[in-house]
């Protein structure tokens, strides 16, 4: 009924049937979604052994992944493509829609972030949410998460990943208003729900183009098609990809409903939004380069996107004391690293996902940190309180200090690797571009060695203003030793993956070759190298000066107009309210007015007859009935007025 | 007129295939027998008599159905003449046989929603006496005296018999004796509500009124459609128009167009809408869960007999009319579903927008439109049984807390209700892995198929209304776990196990139509295929 071999657009690897674990490739879904169901159809029975099962439910996923892994590295490269036919899921006349997975190295990288990051977060959560009444429903909630994420990454046609990606949107939902007793957390629910609309929205719409098209939204044969399209409705296909992303990937401009997402359960933020979901935005558009490669205008709408949102997390990221939010501007920031480099093009695309790798590890390790601060300093989030936790902490602190390092791209350690060569792709070029974007990028690189020493030094370093009730302790090891974990891949997964080109190679199948030898640098690679590690030197040491060696106020002072802004997230919500919402208010009051005076009138009529004044019901009555006829008749002559006119 | 002139030919027996009919003759039988039941069997065991000789009768029915499908199909109860055209007064083919099984469904489901009696004498949502004033001294003796009105039972049978022959009519004349015999016995079960007595009177008449006034449109096109064709026969008219007459083309275009109109008001396409939302609230609310499934089904399917079958060849003068109708409704639908403050008033601003989706599949003109379409009317009746199922049991003092205010918090108190609605707000927003997903796939592709710009502008707008309804759907559901309960009456009541069997199996099958809908899809599929 189908045909297993499918060409795989220009890059020539062709996806085989899977064999072997690879089979079994659906078992990646199925096991946490068994155990989200389990967790939530259990009820209170589920109580006591749930959240360990579904642990064990991630870790089980994390093993077939693996599975996977060894499988498709036994296979050379070009045969490392499998794809997994499940059944037919929409067949809706010409428009066949089969629900298939797709196993290749890019999937499979995102499989093992998912599943191990994941898994470690579910052991960690173990330890924080302890003493949570309703944890089981967490679990249940972190299950689905994992399971939807899966999905999305191994779908094989863009259809399916929508599920996923509608999916992973509800599990956020769900985690970030987990707290809901609280308004202002609900509210962020909320938000995050709205700005992921619009994305999904571009979603939808970039599907239905591809409908349109090309008639078929599976990868396979959307990339063969791209040959053949128009270029307008390749561009438009990929601008509302992009728009998809940059919902949920906290892109500019709709990058607004991250930082109040933070204002879910540390764990959540570590896993969601940071390590996995927010990086889903830049997997779709490597998932979708050919699409991209055929339109370059889409391609620089990347890259200016990339670019925007980078510079504009790491100026937010400098003001914030909240130590969530900071790390939550820094994510934006890091995604807009990994956006840019995804629209470089070939000579991107194998950085973005290297560095998406990394900082999954990197930053989920450094929120894993930031929650043990606060599960020791009584849940407080404000830096300013904070300072000289070193001592009190060690284990946070060091496992902390490496995710710090990683992140200021300082050799050895895993951001260098992935992000000096991002800034080295930003530089290859012509014209005004690799100057512009290269520039971009560095100056990035020194600002956010910046803002990530300072949140470092004032949590760790400079002098104690801890609150008086504070008694600062490390926390139990169910939760040092994911952190501990995540900071060894901080420190050793991006040499470990660079030596030798080994994850070029590896995703070389997938998205094409092109870095490396045959494009240079505008600017000699030497000069690039230092040139960044001069700067982060130079970010770092300011912040040193100003929140190390000298006095941190305990309130923030005034600050500078930019300082106040960067507070404000650039005034982001503010131009939201005043470029979304006002108008859609005043469309719907406009319309609201209409219906209570032309359709709703019916309603005040309703009521009033519950009331009992009789009389008066019976003259709006007739009245309504009447002007109901009216517009019906109204309706009727329009038709048939218009027909008469065209004909 | 050519009727007439032409001379009588040999006296041709009407064709008539009983074993085709045998669904029609079984729902007509019992709603007659139920009335015989009203009358003679003393009230002690009436209730029980009606609920089962119901189920019985719709059972049966659905057997004959399927046993029809197999090889009874065709032109029945007419004949075929000289000419080679079919006229036949009722068509069964496979659009007739899915959109009669997919009522008879909906109608068994309802049936256990209108049987729910929460411990009293009659139906729980029914009045004991629908003749007696509201609040009067007459209606407080009844409510003593233990009557019931379970003659909605029987009323409910000629209804879903009516539904039944709708989409299957061949001719103009049954369409419209169809579209009464469907309409008169809704008119009255929505005047029966037992409580807010006042408000389900006069959505009752608002409805009669409005739809006595579309009743004469579709006439007064089928006036105009017999002048211009001398038959009021489909295919007749369909022959007609591909070979014009000369002086009369005046006539086609206003009579499909009036006739357009008495079947867009009964599935409440703007601007023949106003009446939704008024009924959908003032009515007992399973028989507005049955009216939302049931009419939708129905008038769908014959909205697609008459186009399709009928007038077809005129497709560039109706499709733009009915594409403005298409968008107009998605719009109007979904936007002011935002303001709504009224549980069931809200699902009618919904199911104005639902039929402006179903409508994308109607204007497709394709194999594959029809069966989006019939897919459509399958997936959204069932939700909406389920929905409104579940609406009928969150009560306040007794009484259904209706307003969205009412619903606040339901999700800690009851999470398994709570839980399950907010899954069929998700279908009635088209979310993946629900039917209404699939559904909505199912109609907007073959628009796509069509590769103009209009339908491609219209499928865009579609998905912009889809969108809007999101946050309509979102917004009830952090209501009921986001917010704090401001009402401390409202509870979830006991319901009987029939109610809950109707929400369950609405659910689930709302999942697996969107999990795997292959089977249902292929089924459309193969039921796509008109007579003529």
């Amino acid at each position: 009924m189908t045909s297993f071999v499918i060409p795989l657009g220009e890059v020539g690897a062709t996806a085989q049937t899977a064999t072997g674990i690879t089979a079994y490739a659906w078992l990646l879904v199925a096991l946490p979604l068994f155990g989200a169901a389990v967790l939530l159809l259990g009820g209170r029975r589920t109580n006591s052994w749930g959240p360990l099962f579904a642990t064990v439910m991630s870790w089980s996923a994390f093993l077939v992944g693996f599975g996977i892994l060894i499988n498709l590295l036994g296979y050379a490269g070009e045969e490392r493509s499998r794809s997994l036919h499940l059944f037919s899921w929409i067949p809706a006349g010409q428009f066949q829609v089969d629900a298939g997975m797709l196993l290749d190295p890019l999937s499979v990288s995102f499989v093992l972030l998912v599943t191990f990051v994941g898994s470690l977060i579910h052991v960690y959560s173990l330890g924080y949410m302890a003493h949570d009444p309703d944890k089981r429903r967490f679990f249940a909630y972190l299950n689905l998460f994992v399971a939807a994420m899966l999905l999305l990454v191994t779908a094989n046609s863009y259809l399916l990943v929508y599920v996923g990606w509608e999916g992973v949107g509800l599990a956020s939902y769900l985690l970030i208003g987990f707290w809901n007793w609280n308004p202002p957390y609900a509210s962020a629910a909320n938000k995050a729900f709205v700005a992921n609309r619009v994305g999904d929205l571009g979603m939808s719409i970039a599907i239905m183009v591809m409908f349109w098209q090309f008639g078929k939204t599976d990868f396979a044969s959307v990339n063969a098609a791209v040959g053949g399209a128009n270029q307008g409705a390749l561009t438009a296909i990929g601008l509302f990809l992009l728009l998809a992303a940059c919902g949920k990937s906290a892109q500019f401009p709709l990058q607004s409903w991250l930082g109040d997402a933070m204002a879910g359960p540390t764990p959540v933020s570590a896993l969601i939004h940071a390590a996995t979901m927010v990086t889903a935005g830049v997997y779709l558009v490597v998932r979708s380069h050919a699409i991209f490669d055929a339109a370059p205008t889409a391609q620089l709408a990347v890259v200016i996107v990339g670019a925007i949102t980078l510079l504009f997390g790491a100026i937010v990221g400098c003001a914030k004391d909240d130590i969530k939010k900071a790390l939550a501007a820094s994510t934006m920031s890091q995604i807009g690293y990994m956006m840019l480099a995804a629209g470089l093009g070939p000579v991107g695309y194998v950085f973005a996902i290297f560095h998406l790798l990394t900082h999954g590890f990197f930053k989920a390790g450094m929120f894993l940190g930031a929650g043990s601060v606060m599960h020791g300093m009584n849940d407080k989030v404000d830096m300013r309180g904070f300072g000289n936790l070193s001592g009190a902490m060690k284990i946070t602190w060091a496992t902390f200090g490496l995710g710090w390092l990683a992140i200021l791209g300082v050799p050895p350690f895993s951001g260098f690797w992935s992000k000096d060569k991002i800034i080295e792709a930003a530089f290859i070029g012509e014209g005004w571009r690799p100057w512009v974007f290269g520039l971009v990028t560095m100056l990035g690189a020194a600002i956010t060695a910046f803002y990530m020493s300072r949140l470092f030094f004032m949590t760790f370093h400079g002098e104690k203003r801890w609150p008086k009730d504070a008694h600062p302790h490390e926390s139990p090891s169910v939760m040092t030793v994911p952190m501990v974990i995540l900071a060894f891949g901080s420190a050793f997964l991006g040499l470990f993956l660079a030596l030798g080109d080994r994850f070029a190679t590896w995703l070389e199948p997938v998205v094409g070759g092109g870095h490396g030898a045959e494009h240079h640098p505008v600017l000699p690679i030497p000069v690039i190298t230092w040139g960044t590690l001069a700067l982060v030197i130079l970010g770092a040491g300011v912040a040193w000066l100003r929140y190390w060696r000298d006095q941190v106020p305990k309130t923030a002072p005034a600050g500078s107009l930019l300082t106040r802004a960067a507070r404000q997230d650039l005034y982001q919500d503010q131009v939201n309210e005043g470029l979304l919402m006002r108008p859609g208010l005043h469309l719907t009051r406009s319309l609201v007015f209409a219906d209570q005076k032309g359709i709703d009138g019916a309603v005040g009529g309703l009521a009033a007859l519950i009331g009992g004044t009789s009389a008066r019901v019976r003259k709006i009555q007739n009245g309504l009935a009447r002007s109901y006829a009216l517009t019906m008749l109204l309706g009727v002559v329009v038709i048939l007025g218009a027909v008469w006119v065209m004909q | 007129m050519t009727a007439l002139l032409t001379a009588p030919a040999a006296f041709t027996t009407a064709t008539i295939d009983y074993v085709a009919l045998l669904p029609l003759f079984v729902v007509f039988g019992g709603a007659l027998l139920g009335v015989l039941v009203e009358a003679f069997v003393p009230r002690s065991s009436r209730f029980q008599a009606q609920v089962a000789l119901t189920v019985v009768v719709l059972v049966a029915a659905l057997v004959a159905v399927a046993v029809g499908a197999v090889n009874h199909r065709g032109v029945t109860a007419g004949t075929a003449g000289a000419d080679g055209i079919l006229r036949g007064a009722v068509v069964i083919d496979g659009p007739s046989l899915f959109i009669q099984s997919i009522i008879l469904v909906f109608a068994l489901l309802a049936v256990f929603t209108y049987a729910e009696r929460l411990g009293g004498v009659g139906s729980d949502t029914f009045t004991p006496m629908g003749a007696a004033v509201p609040g009067s001294a007459g209606e407080a003796e009844a409510l003593r005296a233990g009557a019931m009105t379970a003659e909605v039972f029987p009323l409910l049978l000629f209804s879903v018999a009516g539904m039944m022959l709708f989409p299957s009519a061949g001719d103009l004349l049954t369409m419209f004796v169809a579209l009464e015999v469907l309409s008169l016995p809704l008119y009255i079960m929505c005047g029966l509500s037992r409580r807010r007595r006042l408000l389900s009177q006069e959505a009752s008449l608002k409805y009669f009124l409005l739809g006595a006034f579309s009743s004469a449109f579709f006439l007064f096109g089928a006036a105009l459609l017999y002048g211009y064709a001398g038959s009021v026969y489909l295919p007749a008219i369909a022959a007609a128009i591909a070979s014009p007459v000369s002086g009369l083309g005046g006539l086609l275009v206003p009579g499909i167009l009036l006739i357009a109109v008495g079947l867009l008001f009964k599935v409440g396409a703007v601007p023949f809408h106003m009446w939704t939302p008024d009924v959908y609230q003032g009515a007992p609310t399973p028989v507005t869960g049955f009216m939302a499934a049931g009419t939708k089904a129905a008038a769908f399917g014959a909205i697609l007999r008459f186009f399709y079958v009928g007038v077809d060849q005129a497709v560039w003068d109706w499709r733009p009319v009915l594409m403005v109708v298409a968008a107009l409704t998605m719009v109007v639908g979904a936007v002011l579903s935002v303001t709504q403050t009224d549980m069931k008033r809200l699902l009618a601003y919904s199911s104005i927008a639902h039929a402006g989706f179903v409508l994308l599949g109607v204007t497709a003109v394709s194999r594959e439109g029809v069966s989006g379409t019939l897919f459509y009317v399958l997936a959204y009746g069932l939700t909406s049984l389920a929905a409104f199922g579940i609406i009928a049991l969150v009560r306040e003092n007794g009484s259904e807390a209706t307003h969205l205010s009412q619903w606040a918090g339901l999700g800690k108190r009851h999470p398994w209700t709570a839980g399950v609605y907010a899954f069929l707000l998700l279908a009635f927003a088209g979310i993946p892995l629900t039917s209404g997903f699939t559904a909505k796939f199912a109609v907007f592709a073959p628009m796509l198929a069509l590769h103009t710009a209009g339908s491609t502008a219209l499928v865009v707008l579609a998905l912009l209304c889809s969108a809007i309804t999101v946050f309509v759907y979102a917004r009830i559901i952090v209501l009921m776990y986001f917010t704090e309960p401001t009402h401390d009456d409202v509870a979830v009541v006991d319901a009987s196990g029939g109610t809950i069997a109707t929400i369950a199996v609405g659910s689930v099958l709302t999942l697996v139509l969107g999990v795997a809908p292959a089977f249902v899809l292929n089924l459309a599929a193969q039921a796509s295929q008109f007579v003529r």
